[in-house]
């Protein structure tokens, strides 16, 4: 059954090819929001701090000058704590000694493994069950009849208490009741950034719900599971990615500040941003650069995060399209 | 029989704090298999609602009644329950929504969304499923529809989009098509475009067609059989030709001659109707049009107009129709068929054929002309 005649057809298919040469295939929401992204200076100052950080915390410690670990400033002599003698960076020791005679530089290389670890794993966490919780409140309150208002209700009032808490309240009480150690540390600063994920992915689902395309979904007699996870879910992911950046960054500076309460590692030779920190705090007097290192690296990580984040929140948003 | 026989629908909307909205009031009207039926009115007279009622697409909570029938192919579809009503959609009854680009998934290709349905009516998976849907792309003048199935809807024209939807919504041969206003999102050369399509579609196919639309050029186009609304209900129903001609209820007459013509001089000055959709918020004892009638005679307000049913097999709800040349008014009155509480009300041809020179309306309309 044919609509167009023969001749019609053929002019529009050369139309059609002629079209096409112009512009790339298959250009999809994500890759639109790629291109806008590559011209904002933000993002590229963002890229470029994350992909050294990651850079650093991959290949890093293969290359450093002494093992992290060795205390040789004391062994040789230079460092005398009792005396209060840390030697300050020198053509050696670039960062200088810490106060067990450790190499600051080369802790603070291998530091960046463990810090990115914990950010990532954290935000995980986070993603994977306030995702999840959210994902299915938003479905049944958007979708869902007389039981998805109640499942919704439920779901989101156990956010609810969660929130209620003061963040790193919250993380110390967890760390505090799983005992200090590295998975637990992740698995608190994880379980803090879950409800904000959930409300933000539920309701996100919610505003989709009402949208035309799931009406006309509906209208075509479509399931209201597949609906939900083909339809309403992919659209409602955006603001979800942008929050996973900008908690990847709270999440080290949490991460840190659960190590400072000493809720972190307990192996504290291991060494970890957040620790050296802690560890900085009886020499403030003598070395203060000694917390100013890790700070200032952390502070750098934590902004290349959030200018990527905000910058993909920007490229992301419909409203700001074309 | 009928395909699709809608019976005294209504539809109210009751808010808490407000009073309740009767969006759509006793609307029937009936499609038979093949045929183009249009319903026309302006913005708010109870059109989309309608079909959404139709569809069971209405949101689904306390303060949303819907009453009457809508009987097709034997079912009562406002009786069924969910899953079967899922089954009939797309399947059967098919939709066509105004704005193409809203009513396509942005993040999802053209293609997954069109093989969905397909899937889920035909049982179609993989290959034969991505074939078919070419071939559906194909058959509803999409060129390339191979490429067109791997792009995304912001990729496509407006009138691409909606050529997808329509695709979509013939992919499993639906006996009733509803499309409501498919071409106010269009560009005017476009629209023609795809009313072409929703035309050869309804040939070829013989599926029936409701068109819901404000604009009397698609109608005039299409549809075999028309019923005007207003104010949530039918005021006449005629077929497209003696509409056209001789309407006879006055709001038709306001709306046909509201529309620019061609053969009009220049300085000619448009005749829009007076006044915009009341509030239908509370139905007054009377007709609905009253307030911005030219035709208002003291009887319009008291009791809601009765359904006259004419010799020529046309019908319209109105006790001061337009006249037509060469019959005393009445004589074509076949049948009054008393509407639902108005006992003793006036018959159609005891009204006086001329308006009263003073408009002078008795007790209803201090507050109508206010707002």
């Amino acid at each position: 059954m044919t609509i167009i005649s023969g001749k019609k057809r053929e002019k529009i298919d050369r139309l059609a090819e002629l079209a096409a040469r112009d512009e790339e295939r298959g250009v999809s929401l994500w890759q639109d929001a790629f291109r806008r992204l590559r011209r904002n200076p933000a993002a590229i100052v963002g890229a470029i701090i994350l992909i050294v950080f990651v850079l650093v915390a991959l290949v890093g410690p293969f290359f450093v000058p002494y093992g992290p670990k060795d205390t040789m400033g004391i062994r040789e002599g230079v460092v005398k704590v009792g005396q209060g003698l840390i030697p300050g960076p020198s053509a050696e020791h670039w960062l200088g000694y810490d106060h067990q005679g450790r190499d600051v530089f080369s802790r603070m290389i291998v530091g960046a493994r463990q810090t990115l670890l914990v950010g990532v794993v954290a935000t995980m966490i986070g993603l994977a069950i306030g995702a999840l919780i959210g994902g299915v409140a938003g479905a049944a309150a958007g979708l869902g009849g007389r039981w998805g208002r109640w499942v919704d209700t439920t779901l989101m009032r156990f956010i609810d208490m969660l929130l209620a808490m003061p963040s790193l309240l919250l993380a110390v009480s967890i760390a505090a009741l799983l005992g200090p150690s590295l998975i637990t540390v992740m698995i608190a600063v994880g379980m803090v950034s879950v409800p904000v994920f959930a409300r933000l992915l539920r309701g996100s689902m919610i505003a989709q719900s009402n949208s035309d395309y799931v009406l006309a979904a509906t209208s075509l007699g479509v399931r209201k599971s597949k609906i939900a996870l083909s339809h309403v879910l992919p659209n409602s992911l955006a603001p979800v990615i942008v929050q996973a950046t900008l908690t990847l960054a709270t999440a080290i500076i949490e991460a840190a500040a659960l190590s400072y309460l000493g809720l972190g590692n307990p192996d504290s030779a291991t060494p970890e941003w957040g620790v050296m920190l802690a560890d900085a705090q009886p020499w403030l007097g003598i070395r203060p650069a000694l917390a100013i290192y890790p700070a200032v690296a952390i502070i750098i990580t934590a902004l290349g995060f959030t200018l990527l984040g905000e910058a993909m929140r920007e490229a992301l948003d419909p409203k700001l399209r074309k | 029989m009928a395909l699709l026989d809608v019976e005294e629908l209504s539809v109210t909307f009751a808010r808490r704090n407000q009073r309740t909205v009767r969006a759509v009031d006793g609307v029937s009207f009936s499609v038979d298999a093949g045929e183009v039926v249009g319903l026309v009115g302006e913005s708010g007279c109870g059109k989309s609602v309608t079909s959404l009622a139709i569809m069971g697409l209405l949101p689904r909570q306390p303060g949303v009644q819907v009453g009457g029938k809508a009987v097709f192919d034997g079912t009562d579809l406002l009786q069924i329950d969910d899953r079967s009503r899922r089954d009939i959609r797309g399947r059967d009854i098919a939709m066509i929504f105004q704005d193409p680009l809203s009513s396509l998934n942005p993040v999802v290709p053209i293609g997954i969304q069109v093989t969905e349905v397909l899937t889920r009516h035909r049982g179609m998976k993989g290959q034969a499923a991505a074939k078919e849907a070419a071939q559906l792309l194909d058959r509803v003048g999409i060129p390339d529809p191979k490429r067109r199935l791997k792009e995304y809807p912001h990729q496509l024209s407006g009138g691409m989009r909606q050529r997808a939807l329509i695709a979509m919504a013939v992919a499993c041969q639906p006996r009733l098509l509803i499309a409501d206003e498919p071409t106010t999102a269009l560009d005017v050369t476009i629209q023609a475009q795809i009313l072409e399509l929703l035309k050869e579609l309804v040939r070829d196919s013989g599926t029936a067609l409701v068109m819901i639309t404000h604009d009397l050029g698609v109608v005039a186009g299409m549809c075999d059989t028309i019923n005007v609304l207003y104010g949530g209900r039918v005021v006449e129903t005629a077929r497209r030709r003696p509409l056209f001609r001789q309407p006879r209820h006055p709001y038709t007459v306001g709306l046909l001659s509201s529309v620019p013509r061609l053969d009009a001089g220049r300085g000619e000055r448009l005749n829009p109707i007076p006044g915009s959709v009341r509030d239908l918020l509370p139905w007054p004892d009377g007709c609905a049009f009253a307030p911005r009638c030219a035709r208002r005679v003291d009887a319009c307000v008291g009791e809601p107009p009765e359904l006259v049913l004419t010799h020529d097999g046309r019908s319209y709800r109105c006790v001061n129709p337009a006249p037509v040349p060469g019959l005393t008014p009445g004589e074509d009155v076949r049948e009054v068929v008393p509407g639902q509480a108005t006992p003793g009300s006036v018959p159609a041809q005891a009204v006086p054929n001329d308006p009263p020179a003073v408009p002078g309306l008795a007790a209803a309309p201090s507050e109508e002309e206010t707002s």
